[in-house]
């Protein structure tokens, strides 16, 4: 048998890693179709490239007909009529922003809007219909305006969403990658088995991170590639840049795995340690939404979760444009947390 | 030449309330070129023992000595000179046969050819099989050409034929019987009497953490001074008494298996007539009589005083 380099154990280790992913039909969907999933349909239901019809009631009345005549030039106005009954009815519900009745007659004539203050909604509505009719009432405005239309890239939902997602898939896919799958091998005694063997035990480890890393990266691409065919989604900084942080996170979430899984015998202990190192993350560290909304005491704790800067210097990355220095001291938290799991899971890890 | 394995004063307690003591002092060396058994009920001390000497447990006293070498300061070499098969090795599902002891291969310096053991095996035809796939008896081949595949000088297999079926048994005994004709040393542990005396040149009666006795098979049946056993069984509601048939010409030892009497014989055609003359005048209703060779259960019996199945304290690990 030749010694070549296919036959070092620790590619050997590292292929039947690999293998074993690609066979499980299961662990491939969760990994790759999962986040891309939750990418488009987020994606479509936040979506705010075109600028949605304000839909209108206006309350019969004996100047109702000429109102929606005016209303009905503009095409920003979806314009609905109704009994007072039916115009309230419409408001609660929401299929209306706005309801609309004119108080008077002649000069004396008075716009009444009826609206819910709460809903910034209702409010830009009453302000576009108000200017609509004033304007075609004859009102002159004093100073003149312009506008220039700015198609800010980077400053929509979906820009925010895809840094979060991407640090999403690297958390579940490390933590169920290398804990789940050890927990696993302990308890088939797999692991028994190959401490029975010459094998060297940082091969197994480093070909466990190794395996983490080769199926990462397609996925990142895979989620980077769609949200930009999808929704135009576009990187302002390097892509080389959001390559270190995805590399350096997933081998973060990796051994965090791997510190998870050191000890646990059975699967419903690791599943268990798994939720409760992912579920702070989930809600603290910004996925979803900024985390900044959360109370200032609580701050420094999320700051220090593992995935807080992994998404935030993805933030910073895509859709600020940020450099290398702006964001060294994200990638040296996610150093730091990545050195010390590693070395105490190296200690505190079972065989058997 | 030093001995394959030699263990001196080898204990393993579990810390606990009593602690346990699956390994109460074993003294043992097995010669290198042989098959070693090592027999006994579970909870025995069988499987902790050798996994001390795998190097997979660590014993509380003692130590464990394998081809010369201490487990101590030569961890490494000796596992490149040892071949494994867990009591249930389960090996990754999902990896073909082949795949797997190329693996296993790249773990040792020096070792076999894969597909050289998949033959030594039988296992040509599944070679591409996923190891999810095979029945009980291939898995359990697979598991021993692992322990192959490294080209040891020494192999542990721990109760390798357990739950398999006779053809799957004799398939494995096949595998040990060329590996020992190879010039390796086998250690195997097992609670089939019959697999002992067919592979073991020599074998130790492990009981409740002890050895009870080391020999060849043929001469610890030998040891027991009746190499036949005389078996009966009555019928009616009268029960002979417990030692019935003690003292009667050419009878060794009596005993009693569920519903059955079973001497210890020297001369079955002095015994067997004594015992028919005895039965008739005690007013007994003969139902059953036969005659069998001894075996190492005989041998087992006689040494622990009770049936291998009867177990002692449960399976400790």
């Amino acid at each position: 048998m030749s010694s070549g380099a296919a036959n070092h154990p620790l590619v050997q280790l590292f292929i039947a890693r690999f293998r074993e992913f690609i066979r499980t039909p299961e662990a491939v969907f969760w990994s790759y179709v999962f986040p891309l999933v939750m990418m488009i349909s987020l994606g479509l239901a936040f979506r705010s490239d075109s600028v949605e019809p304000v839909a209108v009631c206006v309350q019969e009345g004996p100047q109702a007909d000429e109102l929606i005549q005016t209303l009905q030039a503009s095409p920003r106005f979806v314009v609905l009529r109704g009994s007072p009954e039916e115009c309230r009815q419409m408001l609660r519900s929401g299929k209306a922003e706005l309801v609309l009745t004119v108080e008077g007659s002649g000069t004396e004539a008075v716009y009444h809007y009826q609206l819910d203050q709460t809903r910034p909604g209702s409010v830009s509505a009453r302000d576009a219909v108000n200017d609509a009719l004033q304007i075609a009432a004859g009102r002159k405005d004093p100073v003149g305006t312009k506008q220039t239309a700015v198609t800010e890239a980077g400053s929509r939902y979906i820009d925010f969403l895809v840094p979060g997602l991407i640090g999403m898939g690297l958390m579940g896919g490390g933590v169920w990658g290398v804990g789940y799958a050890i927990v696993d091998m302990r308890i088939r005694q797999v692991l028994k088995r190959l401490l029975g063997t010459p094998m060297k035990k940082h091969h197994f480890v480093a070909a466990m991170m190794a395996s983490r890393m080769v199926f990462m990266i397609p996925e990142m691409i895979v989620i980077l590639i769609l949200s930009r065919l999808m929704f135009s989604v576009v990187s302002h900084g390097g892509y080389l840049l959001i390559g270190v942080i995805v590399l350096l996170g997933a081998f973060q979430f990796a051994s965090i795995g791997l510190i998870i899984a050191s000890r646990a015998k059975t699967l419903e202990a690791v599943a268990g340690l798994m939720n409760l190192t992912m579920v702070p993350m989930w809600i603290g560290s910004g996925i979803f939404f900024s985390a900044d909304r959360f109370p200032d005491l609580v701050q420094p704790v999320i700051r220090l979760l593992p995935l807080t800067p992994v998404i935030s210097s993805l933030r910073q990355v895509m859709q600020e444009g940020a450099g290398l220095i702006t964001i060294l001291p994200d990638l040296g938290l996610m150093l730091a947390w990545l050195v010390i799991t590693f070395v105490v899971a190296l200690r505190i890890f079972r065989w058997d | 030449m030093t001995y394959a394995i030699e263990c001196r004063q080898l204990t393993r307690t579990w810390p606990g309330n009593p602690p346990v003591e699956a390994v109460k002092g074993i003294d043992l060396q097995v010669e290198r070129g042989i098959c070693f058994g090592v027999l006994g009920p579970n909870g025995a001390g069988k499987t902790t023992t050798i996994e001390i000497c795998e190097g997979l447990q660590s014993a509380t006293s003692g130590e464990a000595l394998i081809l010369g070498m201490s487990w101590k300061t030569q961890a490494d070499q000796i596992r490149q000179q040892i071949g494994i098969s867990l009591q249930e090795t389960r090996l990754s599902e999902k990896l073909t046969v082949l795949e797997t002891l190329t693996l296993f291969r790249s773990f040792f310096q020096q070792g076999l050819d894969p597909l050289a053991v998949i033959d030594r095996v039988s296992l040509r035809e599944k070679m591409h099989s996923r190891i999810r796939t095979l029945s009980g008896g291939q898995k359990q081949r697979v598991a021993v050409a692992t322990a192959l595949v490294g080209n040891p000088q020494l192999l542990f297999l721990d109760e390798p034929t357990t739950g398999l079926d006779p053809q799957s048994r004799r398939d494995l005994w096949r595998v040990i019987t060329d590996f020992r004709e190879g010039g390796g040393t086998v250690l195997l542990t097992t609670h089939y009497m019959d697999e002992a005396e067919r592979l073991c040149d020599r074998v130790a009666i492990f009981d409740r953490g002890r050895i009870l006795a080391i020999d060849s098979p043929q001469n610890l049946i030998r040891g027991l001074g009746a190499e036949h056993v005389v078996a009966f069984a009555v019928s009616g509601g009268q029960q002979p008494a417990e030692d019935f048939g003690a003292g009667l010409p050419g009878v060794i030892a009596v005993r009693r298996e569920s519903d059955q009497r079973c001497l210890s014989v020297r001369e079955p055609h002095v015994a067997i007539p004594a015992l028919l003359e005895l039965i008739n005048r005690s007013g007994l209703q003969l139902s059953s009589l036969t005659t069998r060779q001894a075996t190492l259960e005989d041998v087992f019996v006689h040494f622990a005083g009770h049936g291998l199945n009867e177990g002692t304290e449960g399976n400790v690990r």
